[in-house]
């Protein structure tokens, strides 16, 4: 009898057929398992290779539609020798796609054709962030008048809970910038790249916004997102970058729809 | 369920449908409800928390019957079923109340790593018997059954004891599951085999086939240099599948049937007339044959 924990080839039964058929799928230079064959003694290899095919193009092909503005910076077919060398190294471990290339910007980090393009895992950054967002759960975002409605002395002490959309991403580079020329198909300007960005991705509808962060803007929200009252967030801000203008940034936040809820409480307590 | 509906209980009997695209949404939502119709979406694409997909499919689900097709379900590998993905399954089968759920005679996942591919298998005793405990074990899981697609394949397994056919039958029987018979991967199929595509539909049990899939193929050599069909999804139905189909429709009488298109998408008319297509000649076979149904069917 089969075992169905079978997962190592044995002497090629019908147990480990999944075992021994996978072997050479992600490996061009091995060639088609023996186990399978050509119908009428006919050879095996282009038809293995059908699979071969499916299985890294299919990948590519998500890769390219995660990460469509990398594409166009980087050109298809320097995406696709990329995306390949990505899906063979590290093949999904999830049937959802849309979770595929989590680490993808990291690997870009460290690919060595990139070099030249610094800023490129940035931008596939915050194109992953993106599809995160796009697929978050839905929520209320926190109404204006919410915030009004706070007594003044209760707001350093003030806790916010983030959209389940909201990503803030920090990048050495202008990669919301270079991600923004290129989002479609359009001719692109030159873009300044050196020049440091904040970005905060949110979905308050079904529309999902990347918008450039005032400075301190990121150090704010990532201290409001993690649970950190409003006080503490401000001074953290306020450390970072003394230029920090509270007022820009609650109603940059309230825009964008990256927080649901604010509690304060009735005591006394300004941790 | 007993539950109350969230949506209206739209009947996909004899109906005509495509794969959902959701480039298509505003022109299918700008020529408001078309009678007769149905969406297919792929279940895994509906699985992420919220946002635009599960809008569009909320949409789409007030005026038209739909079918959740699954891909990843890995039905045909003998390691355990993913039960994380199978309760994703069951939650979006519950959220959306489709009339038809279907998955593939084929795997995915090995170990942890998935393929995203629908792996071929050999048919034995043995595979029988774990892809059986395995569409048990979704039935069960879902509460309904589900209907199982013959695949597309371009090579053998020469330790297969049965025919593709005998074994979709067998697993009918274990089971009771139901079918969805996909022209175009029969004849894709009997291309890369060198079988009879007509044969094959007489062997396949048709009584149990609650959907027919047609889609577009593409054609590549084998190492002999003879004509090997791909599956490819990217290009209207052939000509001789449309054939099958009237064959099938014939014999059978009218079948939910759905235009899979999934690469190279056209204008939503160019799809839309595909399946007007098919209705055209389930509508000239209709008078003629009382349609028999499943179990499969709502």
């Amino acid at each position: 009898m089969p075992s169905a924990e079978a997962r190592e080839p044995d002497n090629g039964g019908t147990s480990s057929y999944a075992a021994l058929f996978v072997g050479a799928l992600l490996d061009p230079e091995r060639p088609a398992p023996a186990l399978v064959a050509g119908p009428n003694s006919k050879a095996v290899a282009n038809r293995y290779n059908v699979y071969r095919n499916n299985v890294t193009v299919s990948l590519i092909n998500a890769l390219r539609a995660a990460f469509p503005a990398t594409q166009r910076i980087t050109g298809e077919d320097f995406f696709r020798a990329m995306a390949r060398f990505y899906v063979r190294a590290k093949p999904p471990i999830s049937p959802l796609l849309f979770e595929y290339g989590r680490d993808f910007p990291d690997f870009i980090d460290q690919y060595e054709y990139a070099r030249p393009v610094p800023w490129l895992a940035d931008v596939a950054r915050i194109e992953r962030a993106w599809l995160d967002a796009y697929h978050a759960a839905d929520a209320q975002a926190l109404a204006p008048h919410t915030l009004a409605s706070i007594p003044p002395e209760r707001l350093a002490g003030t806790v916010f809970s983030p959209h389940p959309a909201t990503r803030v991403l920090r990048s050495r580079f202008s990669a919301l910038s270079i991600f923004g020329a290129h989002k479609r198909n359009d001719p692109v300007a030159r873009v300044d790249a050196a020049e440091p960005e904040d970005t905060l991705v949110t979905r308050p509808e079904l529309e999902v916004v990347a918008r450039r962060l005032p400075p301190g803007g990121a150090t704010f929200l990532e201290h409001l997102a993690s649970g950190h009252p409003l006080g503490a967030a401000v001074a953290a801000a306020l450390a970072e970058d003394p230029s920090f203008d509270l007022s820009t940034n609650i109603a940059g936040m309230l825009e964008a729809g990256a927080f649901i809820t604010a509690v304060w409480e009735k005591g006394n307590d300004e941790s | 369920m007993s539950t109350v509906s969230r949506f209206p209980a739209h009947p996909v009997t004899d109906l005509v449908g495509t794969s959902l695209k959701h480039e298509h949404l505003p022109a299918i939502l700008a020529e408001g409800k078309q009678d007769s119709f149905f969406f297919e979406v792929h279940a895994e694409n509906y699985m992420g928390a919220g946002g635009p997909p599960h809008a569009a499919l909320s949409q789409i689900r007030q005026n038209y019957p739909v079918s959740i097709h699954g891909v990843c379900m890995s039905i045909g590998g003998l390691q355990p079923l993913d039960t994380a993905h199978l309760k994703r399954l069951k939650a979006l089968v519950d959220r959306y109340e489709p009339a038809l759920v279907s998955e593939h005679l084929a795997w995915s996942t090995h170990g942890m790593t998935y393929f995203n591919d629908l792996l071929p298998l050999p048919y034995t005793a043995a595979t029988l018997k774990g892809v059986a405990d395995h569409i048990d074990e979704v039935q069960e899981a879902l509460g309904r059954p589900i209907l199982l697609e013959n695949p597309s394949t371009y090579l053998i397994f020469p330790e297969s004891t049965m025919s593709e056919t005998q074994f979709l039958g067998e697993l009918v029987r274990r089971t009771e599951c139901g079918l969805l018979l996909d022209i175009n991967n029969v004849f894709v199929s009997a291309t890369n085999h060198g079988f009879a595509a007509l044969e094959y539909l007489a062997d396949f049990p048709l009584e149990h086939v609650g959907e027919i899939h047609l889609a577009g193929h593409t054609e590549q050599t084998d190492d002999e240099g003879d004509l090997l069909r791909i599956d490819s999804h990217d290009r209207p139905v052939a000509d001789a599948v449309w054939n099958l189909f009237d064959v099938v429709i014939g014999r059978h009488g009218p079948i939910p049937t759905l235009i899979e298109w999934d690469s190279d998408i056209p204008e939503w008319p160019l799809l839309k007339a595909e399946a007007i297509a098919a209705q055209a000649i389930m509508d000239r076979h209709r008078s003629r044959i009382e349609p028999r149904r499943t179990n499969a069917v709502r």
